[in-house]
């Protein structure tokens, strides 16, 4: 059955009115994955229309059980709907968790599947595809096919950071970590700018998780001041004596919501200005090395439900691109200088090494991901359309997940991998069968 | 009671959206489940997905809520026996059609009054025996009054709920508590594509929570959005010669 409803991702733009259906089980959905130009959304967390259907939507949230899970090999198959918070919510009790993560847990497997989302330790153990063993996948007939590394191996690799556009990913089997506690051993770098930035992750390779939140505002000598921020899973024996009784178990912590859209103008360079300023010197003060529970480390975000809403009902948008590590520094001051200049504040400044990966469409590369949330408007538009100029000319490329309004020379232009993929949906009848706003806008 | 948790609880009708809201509700407060259904093996997802996300043990067992004979050995075979019964069983059918023929009034009136009684008596019969259990029948607040719009259903579920009544009042002082519960409208696979108020509708899961708490509270009849309450209230006290020229 299917129904009208206007929809959007994350950043709540674009909008767009589109037929939704929210099958029930995989002969419901088989009876609708031949419709033509549908894509399957899970809980809606790409930023823009990655997860708005060409003609219409397949919600996949119903698709949602645990199936099997091998304490063995750490294995776990679920069907797509299935939120990593809900793998969290089960296993971290039972010391697993997830190989890799985004930093919200409100993702599907689906979806992250569909990005092949990164986390922190990107550079260290790779995307989220890598610890994925097979998944099931549905054609346009309804069929449904078994792809991994052995079988079916290249549908299998587009499927990766194909973004839905290779098929709907029904199930998939998903090799969790082991983990001693679910607490993380924190250490704060203080970066004075760009370089020492840049020196801080090259010299913390060996860490398992690295991030640094980057003062976008912050120009001249302190262009790209940061705190680098490194984790570990502590061991059980490294917790203070009060949590090792039970060190899987992490405090509930309050949810706060977001009652209602904040006004268009409460985000402005001020106010930014102001939180930077404070957040900065806090973590200048603050205690070098700090335990913190997995929710807080991972998903500060999530604390807080409907933070989206928090740039106004026009909603917002991301610009996240990856610079080659070669030049990083002037590729990275470039961006930065340009954002500082505009003096469009952005909120979430967030910088991250990415380790190698070979992938067919995926995101990630070696070298600098920055991502710098802006809310929408014509200004901040205009902006972006300059930081796209930018990564182009020093060779970066952009995340699909994050996107909401890249033109499509721009996108094919910065990844040449575009026409092969462009060729291979071709190819397979794929490209009528199944198709997103962002598919269209980028011809994909 | 004593140790509620360990207490298994059985799921008839648990192919439904309500069934395996239930179950998992009862799972995550740690209470072993088993999930009565025809068709049980076509459960084994669901069966899988509890057991996973709780870390409780979860059985499935083939019932058919017609087959009344057969009901007698279902209960024995069932080991643990179930300290929690919980049906769900009810079709709501379609008006016209009960009206049009007998063979379809019945299907209604026996999957929606004699089967759920039956089942719910039988179990009660076993719970006063060991002097505890909990029975909980999902009831509907169509069984309040009798509406053009629905009353073979309606009577049929008003038959279950002077039923629960009846053996509630009988067991209260045998240790066997039984509740029941009258939803309102859920959102769920039987509604689905009805143009359902929003405030008046209640998610599966809302209904489980409203379950779960009724049956740790030992309440004796609850009605999941309180607003039903209200409204029935009102409908129940219309008088009749003003209700029959009523479209309800």
């Amino acid at each position: 059955m299917m129904h009208r409803q206007v929809l959007s991702g994350w950043g709540r733009y674009p909008q767009k009115h589109c037929m939704v259906s929210a099958p029930r089980d995989a002969q419901e959905l088989a009876g609708l994955a031949g419709h033509g130009g549908v894509i399957a959304r899970g809980n809606g967390r790409a930023y823009g229309d990655s997860a708005v259907g060409g003609a219409a939507t397949l919600d996949m949230r119903r698709l949602n059980r645990m199936l099997s899970f091998d304490p063995d090999s750490g294995v776990l198959v679920a069907e797509a709907g299935v939120l990593l918070a809900d793998i969290i919510d089960a296993f971290l009790p039972r010391g697993w968790f997830l190989q890799v993560t985004p930093g919200t847990k409100f993702v599907s497997l689906g979806g992250a599947i569909a990005s092949d989302v990164h986390g922190k330790n990107h550079h260290r153990d790779g995307a989220f595809g890598s610890f994925v063993e097979w998944l099931d996948l549905m054609g346009p007939d309804g069929a449904v096919k078994r792809v991994s590394r052995r079988d079916n191996s290249q549908l299998f690799e587009w499927t990766l950071g194909g973004m839905g556009l290779t098929g709907i990913i029904l199930r998939a089997a998903l090799r969790l970590r082991p983990v001693q506690s679910a607490w993380i051993r924190q250490r704060t770098i203080v970066a004075e700018n760009l370089r020492a930035a840049i020196d801080a992750f090259e010299g913390a390779q060996e860490a398992t998780y690295s991030v640094a939140w980057i003062d976008c505002l912050a120009s001249g000598a302190a262009l790209g001041r940061s705190l680098v921020m490194l984790g570990e899973h502590a061991e059980a024996d490294e917790l203070p004596a009060a949590y090792r009784a039970a060190p899987l178990s992490s405090p509930l912590k309050r949810k706060r919501r977001v009652p209602f859209d904040a006004p268009a103008k409460a985000l402005n360079r001020h106010t930014v200005r102001a939180f930077n300023a404070l957040y900065w010197r806090k973590g200048c003060r603050g205690p070098a090395e700090t335990l913190i529970d997995w929710d807080t480390y991972f998903y500060p975000l999530d604390a807080i439900l409907g933070w989206n809403r928090i740039y106004g009902r026009r909603g917002f948008v991301q610009f996240q691109c990856v610079v080659p590590l070669d030049g990083a520094e002037r590729s990275l001051a470039a961006l930065l200088t340009e954002t500082a200049r505009a003096g469009q504040g952005s909120f979430l400044a967030v910088l991250k090494r990415l380790g190698a990966q070979e992938s067919r469409f995926s995101f990630p590369m070696e070298g600098y991901t920055l991502a710098l949330d802006f809310p929408a408007n014509p200004t901040t538009l205009a902006l972006l359309d300059r930081l796209d100029r930018i990564t182009l000319e020093h060779g970066g490329r952009f995340y699909l997940a994050k996107d909401a309004r890249l033109p499509a020379r721009t996108f094919h232009a910065a990844d040449p991998r575009a026409a092969e993929f462009v060729a291979m949906r071709q190819e397979a009848s794929l490209d009528r069968a199944f198709a997103s706003g962002q598919s269209n806008r980028l011809l994909l | 009671m004593t140790s509620e948790t360990s207490v298994p609880v059985l799921v008839l009708g648990a192919r439904s959206d309500i069934g395996l809201a239930i179950a998992h509700r009862f799972a995550a407060a740690e209470h072993p489940v088993i999930l009565a259904a025809r068709r049980a093996a076509e459960l084994d997802a669901d069966r899988s997905d509890i057991a996973l996300r709780h870390g409780v043990e979860v059985t499935l067992a083939e019932f058919d809520v017609l087959d009344t004979a057969a009901m007698a050995d279902f209960a024995a075979q069932l080991s643990p026996p179930p300290g929690i019964v919980i049906s769900v069983v009810g079709a709501m059918g379609d008006q016209a059609e009960s009206e049009a023929s007998l063979d379809a009034a019945t299907l209604v009136m026996r999957t929606n009054y004699e089967g759920p009684a039956l089942i719910l008596g039988h179990f009660a019969e076993l719970m006063a025996g060991k002097g505890s259990g909990v029975i909980v029948g999902v009831s509907s607040v169509a069984g309040d009054r009798g509406r053009a719009s629905n009353y073979v259903y309606g009577s049929a579920k008003a038959g279950f709920t002077a039923f629960l009544s009846g053996l509630r009042n009988r067991l209260a002082g045998k240790g066997v508590h039984v509740l029941t519960v009258k939803p309102g409208f859920v959102d769920t696979r039987m509604t689905e594509g009805m143009d359902l108020p929003q405030r008046l509708t209640a998610a599966p899961a809302e209904v489980a929570e409203a379950i779960f708490r009724a049956v740790a509270r030992r309440r004796n009849e609850i009605y999941v959005r309180r607003i039903w309450a209200l409204i029935m209230a009102v409908i129940r006290n219309i008088p009749e010669p003003i209700f029959k020229k009523t479209q309800l």
